[in-house]
């Protein structure tokens, strides 16, 4: 958490001074979602993300120099500079890709699920969605032909209250708990600023899903602290609503645990500092990066042609 | 060498491709049980039974993202799209995720992905079930668009759709299901990007693919009795299109007609037209010529039907028009 914490705060920063193109999303204050759910995950699980999908990326265990290089724009990112933040993905790991189109990610994550289950992997797929994504008609789609053909995958709603610039209230007739029950699909309902809850409660869902139980909605109720996108001035937001996404923090919470459970501050500054230097060598690697030349911009629109036979 | 009708030919395509290579999967609205709308998947229940060829519901935009996804984690789905009208509802599964997927991610990985989908008129369908929209999806970079003509490019296509590591839309003209060809018991692969002579001339060249094939060979008969003697070229893929062999054809007869089911505006027959004024310019002696419907939805009464889509009568006129 700390990790995806301190890369984010970073390149809000970096962003802020112009340092990075085009146009970001933060997780901020969302980190327990998905490293709660990604520490149930195998390597070879694969998961589907969304436009603020840096914590996603970075819990599914991302390279953090690749990640920062393509969000930088550069040659050697995670997609030689033709994705960007939105985009960010490592097949290699099951990551199938960070998504500009909400709830996009949805039916690729089911019909991820039918080729693991095809293919005997034994492995799961796994789609965070924002709670602004329970108004596109894909979604339901998804949910049900995930129910119908009791697919494994895990539906992981970060119900964080805003569905861009306006309150869900304003854009749901019905709420996901409701909306799992109409497809007859198991859903779990949790605090998603709490890593031990949505730990525990990602396991549970996991291990029922690897079951071939068939799929899982878990809700994890959260708050976006910054904007829709950074930049954003959040003016239709009130200042209460503000705080009390600060006041749920869900570092503040988990570091507060860990000393209850036994660990030393001393111990948590390390982590800190560590992690800090990470980040550190990650953005002088993505300032050094090469920019991607027109050269080979054709590269990748098209697989390589190879002799076919009958 | 036997006979088989060309809705036979992509069942057996299907049937071959699957029995090769057990990651081919079908996915689409009663493909399984019911055999297609079109009896097209007809039989292939019982082959490869019902984990590998799937009943969907009505669902085509998750139809079309779940093969996107599935595509991603190492299988190779080939999806049916009832009537190419309902394409709109897949349209950011094949525009925005598949057709982007590879380039957008740097080249890890490929999107081994087939939609097939009928087009076109002829059966009283109306303006929801009879449109020719192939100009949207050979206008997205990405995508690999083709149209067979003949029996055996019906197979031969298919087989080269699914072979084919990117995103294959395999558009199939309704009123070709029941026609009758030669299918070869062991088909040569059919390459994605290259066109076929339909017929030798020397005075003219029409351009077309799918459907309109057989209408441009009635009107090149028709103006053979003229002695007009026309060469036919069967694109057989529209994204890429074979742009040499328009090339060497227009080298050859100095006159480019293009026709096409789909309405004239923007469509295939644009770009071609496009290409050759630039590319070609110095081998007209005359205007480039095409002929399509005209711009409005496809109508339903069998007269505005018969009136509206393209005919060899319509060809024959274009012909004179651009030698006159």
């Amino acid at each position: 958490m700390r990790l995806v914490r301190e890369a984010e705060e970073r390149l809000g920063a970096l962003f802020a001074d112009g340092e990075i193109p085009g146009f970001i999303h933060l997780s901020i204050g969302q980190e327990a979602v998905s490293v709660g759910v990604a520490a149930a995950l195998d390597k070879h699980d694969t998961l589907a993300s969304n436009h603020r999908g840096h914590g996603h990326a970075i819990a599914k265990g991302l390279d953090l120099n690749r990640f920062f290089l393509e969000i930088f724009g550069k040659q050697d990112g995670y997609c030689r500079g033709r994705g960007g933040s939105m985009h960010v993905a490592d097949l290699s790991l099951g990551m199938l890709g960070a998504n500009g189109i909400v709830a996009a990610g949805l039916p690729i994550a089911v019909g991820s699920a039918l080729a693991h289950k095809l293919r005997s992997t034994g492995h799961i797929a796994v789609v965070f969605f924002g709670d602004g994504a329970m108004a596109e008609g894909v979604l339901h789609e998804s949910l049900n032909l995930a129910q119908l053909w009791k697919l494994p995958v895990l539906f992981v709603c970060e119900n964080n209250g805003w569905s861009e610039f306006t309150e869900t209230s304003r854009q749901l007739a019905t709420d996901p708990q409701r909306m799992a029950a109409a497809y007859n699909m198991r859903a779990l309902a949790v605090d998603g600023n709490d890593v031990v809850a949505v730990t525990a409660a990602a396991h549970n869902a996991v291990a029922q899903i690897r079951a071939g139980e068939g799929p899982c909605l878990l809700e994890c109720k959260t708050k976006r602290v910054r904007g829709h996108f950074e930049g954003d001035p959040q003016k239709y937001r009130d200042a209460g609503d503000l705080a009390a996404a600060a006041h749920s923090d869900p570092l503040v919470r988990c570091e507060a645990q860990l000393i209850a459970g036994g660990a030393s501050q001393r111990a948590i500054d390390t982590i800190k500092s560590e992690i800090k230097s990470r980040v550190d060598a990650a953005v002088a690697a993505a300032r050094a990066g090469a920019l991607p030349t027109p050269g080979d911009a054709f590269a990748g629109v098209y697989s390589p042609i190879r002799e076919l036979s009958s | 060498m036997s006979e088989a009708r060309f809705g036979q030919a992509i069942n057996r395509a299907l049937s071959d491709a699957m029995a090769a290579d057990p990651s081919v999967i079908l996915l689409g609205e009663d493909v399984a049980r019911p055999g297609g709308p079109f009896g097209v998947t007809r039989g292939l229940l019982d082959k490869f039974g019902p984990e590998r060829v799937r009943d969907t519901p009505i669902s085509e935009a998750a139809i079309a993202g779940a093969a996107v996804g599935a595509a991603m984690t190492g299988l190779r789905p080939v999806v049916e799209i009832m009537f190419m009208d309902f394409v709109t509802l897949t349209m950011d599964a094949l525009v925005n995720q598949a057709a982007k997927a590879r380039f957008m991610f740097g080249g890890q990985g490929s999107v081994p992905m087939v939609v097939r989908m009928p087009h076109g008129g002829g059966i009283n369908a109306g303006p929801q079930h009879s449109q020719c929209l192939e100009a949207w999806l050979a206008h997205v970079p990405g995508l690999k668009v083709v149209c067979p003509a003949t029996v055996a490019d019906a197979y031969c296509l298919t087989r080269a759709a699914i072979a084919d590591d990117d995103p294959v839309i395999v558009i199939e003209h309704k009123a070709l299901y029941a026609v009758k060809g030669e299918l070869s018991d062991a088909p040569t692969v059919t390459p994605i990007g290259r066109a076929r002579i339909a017929r030798d001339g020397c005075d003219a060249t029409i351009v077309t693919y799918g459907g309109m094939v057989p209408v441009a060979l009635a009107a090149a008969a028709e103006l053979a009795e003229a002695g007009i003697e026309s060469e036919v070229i069967d694109l057989r893929s529209l994204q890429p299109w074979d742009e040499a062999s328009v090339l060497a054809s227009l080298a050859k007869t100095h006159r480019l007609i293009i026709c096409h089911e789909a309405v004239e505006a923007f469509g295939v027959g644009a770009e071609i037209a496009a290409r050759m004024a630039d590319a070609g310019f110095d081998e007209l002696d005359g205007p480039i010529v095409r002929v399509g419907a005209p711009f409005m939805p496809p109508p339903f009464a069998k007269t505005l039907e018969d009136w509206y889509r393209p005919d060899a009568a319509k060809i024959v006129s274009a012909v004179k028009k651009t030698m006159s």
